[in-house]
């Protein structure tokens, strides 16, 4: 067993009377894509604040790459990276100046840094753009520029928030990639994120509502732990159906997607089998039972607290 | 290191940015132009009567010599202080010049005389030209001059003045207002500067990126405002050169003291700057904080004016402005040639007042966000 990389014990922080993160407690391993999982305003950004030593926590504590948060916060500094939800680069600088910046208020030695730069200009596939101004860049590539500049010291913690919000689908795919990529590479990546196909490509994720963990695992765990069951419906009448189903103490959502009713019991009924007894066998066209999704078991946990 | 990192950026950044720059290139010459041609303090052409006791031939070259600078005309002879006070009341005249019996006697036995100037003492722009310019002459015919102000003449205090206008003895505006000008230029951009440079990066987000770094708070602080320093001494060579070129005002002092000296300014500023960025949420905070602040400069600093004419509170403030201490720096050092033992108590003012504020800066200026 190794030492985790952040752990914490009841973190939390008021803003005056708000609590916006309440008795928080994780461990986070080294190496894993680890996700915080939350609606807007729920404390994601809070929480890594408090992680990266800029925010004093009002009550709890936590150790993060082995330095106590509430003493050592300038040490914590020096070895994560962290991008922040608006992470903005210096837009009337050019992309290998924002890199060279970067480089250097992070301490890349100075015989190192020339080499680090063009090492990540090369792997990031930014040479041609490398004397761009990054105001004039697009959102994706802007994202890249932010996440080498993020990584150019090569920390063994980095944070991401919100990395994604706004990217369009292909340059979010390959965002992934590099992500991967760099936990590969020894790099635990702590991130959140509200996407939740992207929770899936998660190693481990933690649930956070209205500033409380809900629950922290691996994705099949959490879904699991859930009990839910899943079955898909395609009838004549969705909304009729829709609400003929509602209300049932049995059943904890239903949603459509398209033409589908998307059917989801708790406690181990067969939505499938309910689905034919309230509706009647006629009423249904086709019915078959799927798979529960981190997306389910999130909702399903959201609206019961 | 770090700290070369930051204002290597900043520079970078500047560089960038044109309309900054031209701003601080043009508006230091856009004040001078503006000060030294369409502000003109200097009041001419003041009634004056002459309540001449002596009514010799030294006392007769007096008066005209009064009436040459341009800045008095005599518009009357009267018989005593009674119709002084008339005069002054109605406001026929606003200075009287009496000069006593024995004037001319004194002078031809080679001692001291004495003349008396009473002025209008409700107007304080005519006060302040009218003793600088009688100053002058008094001087030049080694007289002492003794300044009442009216319009109660019988009562009013009998102030002896030291003739400021020594030191510029043509009595032009654009001399003393240009070296001036140096340190009004400079607080009003450096504080701004700094401020924005600062709120600007915790608008756009980049601040907390820099928070979060291993950079230490005095790096941060010292390279975002070192490439300031750079173009406050830029200005300041600006306003000198082109005052010289333009207005052909003198430089007597050492450059070099100049220029050691004015850095304490230049950073009491930037910190101040620094200390508004602390509060301003906005840029536009930020440039209105800055311009609030140099109102009670251009007042109280004597600027515009002396300082001696002001109530004692506003004299007590006026020592608290980093202004009002550079300005007797560099006018001593262009105008007088005063060299470094005349301006200690000035140092010590300064030297005082930025620690002050490097301090509350430091203090309100953590690495943390919220
Ligand atoms: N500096 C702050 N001052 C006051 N309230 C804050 C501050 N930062 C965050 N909050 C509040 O705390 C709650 C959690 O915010 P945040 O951590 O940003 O949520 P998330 O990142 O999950 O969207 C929100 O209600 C937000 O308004
Ligand atoms: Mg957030």
């Amino acid at each position: 067993m190794t030492t985790p990389i952040i752990q914490t014990e009841h973190l939390s922080r008021r803003f005056g009377s708000l609590v916006a993160v309440r008795d928080i407690s994780l461990s986070v391993d080294k190496g894993e894509v680890f996700g915080v999982l939350g609606p807007n305003g729920a404390g994601k950004s809070t929480t890594i604040r408090m992680l990266c030593g800029i925010l004093d926590p009002s009550g709890g504590r936590g150790t993060v790459v082995g330095y106590d948060l509430a003493t050592e916060a300038e040490r914590i500094k020096e070895r994560i990276g962290y991008m922040t939800q608006r992470f903005s680069l210096y837009e009337d600088l050019t992309v290998r100046e924002n890199l060279w910046f970067y480089a250097g208020i992070y301490g890349v030695p100075w015989r190192q840094r020339k080499a680090r730069v063009e090492e990540v200009l090369t792997r990031t596939g930014l040479q041609d753009r490398r004397d761009q101004l990054a105001g004039t860049l697009s959102g994706g590539w802007k994202q890249r520029v932010a996440l080498a500049s993020a990584t150019i010291h090569e920390p063994p913690l980095l944070f991401l928030d919100e990395p994604t919000a706004g990217v369009d689908p292909v340059s979010r795919r390959d965002f992934w990639e590099e992500i991967h990529r760099i936990a590969a590479s020894g790099t635990t990546v702590l991130l959140t994120t509200h996407y939740m196909d992207e929770a899936e490509r998660c190693h481990r994720l933690a649930f956070i509502f209205k500033g409380e963990l809900l629950d922290t695992g691996t994705p099949a765990q959490i879904v699991e732990r859930r009990g839910l069951r899943v079955a898909e419906l395609t009838v004549d009448d969705a909304e009729a159906a829709a609400r003929s189903l509602g209300g049932h103490p049995e059943i904890d959502e239903i949603s459509h997607y398209g033409h589908v009713l998307r059917l989801t019991t708790r406690g181990g009924a067969d939505p499938a089998e309910l689905a034919t007894t309230l509706l009647g066998p006629r009423a249904i066209q086709t019915c078959h039972e799927a798979r529960a999704t981190v997306e389910d078991a999130f909702v399903s946990m959201a609206r019961r607290s | 290191m770090r700290v070369l990192v930051i204002a290597w950026k900043e520079l970078r950044q500047l560089r960038r940015d044109r309309l900054t720059v031209g701003m601080m290139v043009m508006l230091p010459l856009m004040q001078l132009l503006l000060f030294g041609y369409a502000i003109n303090t200097d009041v001419r052409h003041i009634p004056t009567v002459v309540y001449d006791q002596d009514q010799s031939a030294a006392s007769r070259d007096l008066a005209r010599g009064l009436e040459v600078t341009t800045f008095y005309d005599l518009v009357g002879q009267v018989e005593s202080y009674d119709e002084i006070e008339r005069a002054l009341r109605s406001g026929k005249a606003k200075v009287a010049l009496v000069v006593p019996r024995r004037y001319g006697a004194e002078l031809a036995a080679g001692r001291r005389a004495q003349v008396q100037l009473v002025v209008d003492g409700s107007d304080p722009q005519t006060v302040g030209s009218a003793i600088n310019t009688a100053a002058a002459l008094a001087a030049a015919r080694t007289s002492e001059l003794l300044v009442t102000r009216g319009p109660t003449v019988a009562t009013g205090p009998r102030i002896e003045v030291e003739p400021a206008t020594w030191y510029n003895p043509e009595l032009r505006t654009a001399v003393f207002i240009v070296p001036g000008l140096i340190g009004v230029i400079l607080t009003m951009t450096m504080v701004m500067l700094t401020a924005m440079a600062i709120v600007r990066e915790r608008e756009r987000g980049t601040l907390e990126q820099l928070v979060v770094s291993p950079v230490k708070n005095l790096e941060l602080m010292v390279g975002k405002i070192a490439p300031y320093v750079l173009i406050g001494y830029v200005q300041i060579s600006l306003i000198l050169v082109a005052g010289r070129v333009v207005f052909e005002v003198p430089f007597v002092g050492s450059p070099g003291l100049l220029y050691a000296l004015s850095f304490l300014f230049i950073a009491a500023n930037l910190a101040l700057g620094l200390f508004f960025s602390t509060i301003a949420k906005t840029q536009q905070q930020a440039m209105q904080m800055s311009f609030f602040f140099l109102l009670p400069n251009m007042l109280l600093s004597g600027f515009m004016f002396p300082i001696e004419a002001m109530p004692e509170p506003a004299q007590w403030l006026s020592n608290g402005l980093p202004l009002t201490h550079f300005l007797r720096v560099v006018r001593g050092i262009t105008l007088k040639g005063a060299d470094f033992s005349d301006l200690v108590p000035e140092l010590y003012w300064l030297v005082g007042l930025l620690g002050v504020l490097v301090l509350a800066a430091s203090l309100r200026f953590r690495k943390k966000v919220a």
